[in-house]
């Protein structure tokens, strides 16, 4: 990815050749973890979604900013923390104002501040050079590519609950073949889009 | 007094091993293994970032005030995660690249995070070095076999010398994101067969009993507590 790229080709990147669990394998943590029953799966993603985008909109300007071109050493440092007032922000914002979503949503927050998308994004919107605009997008697909992972793997799993599972591979082994297995179907979207 | 700073560091080698039998890191674990030199380049980075990181706040334990502790552990982390970033970018470029993302992403590794929380932060310093060194040289050994099984079968080389190349043909699926979740689960089914065999509990799932932010949100899985919410 660099400057050149269109905003389709970051979308179709984002959602299915470049999916962030199944290809880039970040958010490993809350795919296996939360991914039980497409309910809360669903939940997750929204959350996680919702919090990439607000904080890529907000560590975007910091870097470009503030940062470039002298402290740009400090960007992890930065935006780990940005990220961690953020969603703080964003916890007691809803638990103030709008309180369905935050009954809904509120569990899923603590978690995402030590989920490695979340940072993995905000810097990769960096690395690839995108511009605000693009990054948007960008984190926005992103999610989205996690929502449908998520979503077709609580799938999976629901399934897997009734069947007949070798013995030594019951629990996580199982779990992680599936995860094999969702994500070697993914493979078959390699090249769409150039 | 030898024997428990001996008990200290084997524990995360083989008992508590990080990876396979507390199932944290997932994500460094399955990304950075495409080669064994990637494990052994992440493993050490992550050791020599949880050493220092155990170390300071061990050091620091009674002075971080308890309502803050996250957000302090995570900035102390960060600090080393950047001078490990900084050392590896100017003397091991080859690692920088093939890393990648990975490197800096040593931040929210839970593994780090969850001795700081579970450990550091109610030990000694040294326990605390001992623990940190245990568990990431646990750690380095877990991704160096699973860089190596995946090298081997995916591309017939192993630390980039030939093996089996000119013999098989290399199954590239290993070195690809599918292959990465089937070795691991391969490798997680065995250390359960080794552990049932010793009379030990397998890993049966990743749940919240492993994530270090559990303290943050209550010690309940989000299933629980939305039906905790439900009720």
């Amino acid at each position: 990815m660099n400057s050149t790229t269109t905003i389709a080709s970051i979308i179709l990147a984002g959602i299915l050749t470049n999916n962030m669990v199944l290809s880039k394998f970040l958010g490993i943590c809350p795919f296996l973890g939360v991914s039980k029953k497409s309910g809360t799966a669903f939940s997750m993603s929204i959350a996680v979604t919702f919090v990439m985008v607000v904080a890529t909109a907000v560590t975007w300007p910091i870097y470009h900013y503030i940062l470039y071109p002298d402290f740009t050493y400090l960007d992890t440092i930065v935006f780990i923390l940005v990220i961690a007032a953020i969603v703080q922000l964003i916890e007691i914002f809803l638990k103030k104002f709008i309180k369905p979503i935050y009954n809904a949503l509120g569990i899923y927050l603590p978690l995402i501040t030590t989920n490695c998308a979340v940072l993995g994004i905000t810097m990769l919107n960096i690395t690839n050079e995108l511009n605000f605009i693009k990054s948007i997008v960008n984190a926005l697909a992103a999610g989205l590519g996690f929502m449908l992972a998520m979503l077709l793997f609580a799938g999976v799993r629901e399934r897997m609950e009734t069947a007949d599972v070798p013995e030594f591979l019951k629990g996580l082994p199982i779990t992680l073949v599936a995860a094999a297995l969702v994500s070697l179907s993914f493979l078959g979207f390699a090249g769409i889009g150039g | 007094m030898k024997n428990k700073y001996l008990s200290v560091f084997s524990n995360g080698l083989i008992k508590e091993n990080p990876v396979l039998r507390l199932v944290l890191g997932t994500c460094p674990t399955l990304a950075v293994t495409t080669a064994a030199i990637n494990g052994i380049g992440m493993g050490v980075s992550a050791t020599i970032v949880l050493v220092c990181s155990n170390l300071v706040i061990s050091l620091l334990r009674n002075i971080i005030p308890d309502k803050v502790r996250i957000p302090a552990y995570i900035t102390i982390i960060a600090g080393f995660v950047s001078v490990v970033q900084m050392l590896v970018k100017a003397f091991l470029p080859a690692i920088d690249k093939s890393l990648g993302i990975f490197l800096p992403l040593i931040v929210v590794n839970c593994i780090i995070l969850a001795r700081a929380e579970m450990f550091a932060s109610k030990n000694a310093p040294v326990l605390s070095v001992l623990d940190g060194l245990g568990m990431g040289i646990g750690f380095t050994a877990v991704l160096t076999l699973m860089g190596a099984i995946r090298e081997l079968l995916g591309a017939g080389t192993l630390f980039t010398l030939p093996i089996t190349a000119e013999v098989i043909d290399p199954m590239v699926i290993f070195l690809l994101p599918p292959g990465g979740f089937f070795v691991f689960g391969m490798l997680v089914a065995a250390s359960n067969a080794i552990a049932k065999k010793n009379g030990k509990k397998p890993v049966e799932h990743l749940g919240c009993a492993n994530c270090p932010s559990r303290g943050v949100c209550g010690k309940f899985s989000p299933e629980e507590k939305e039906e905790a919410i439900n009720e």
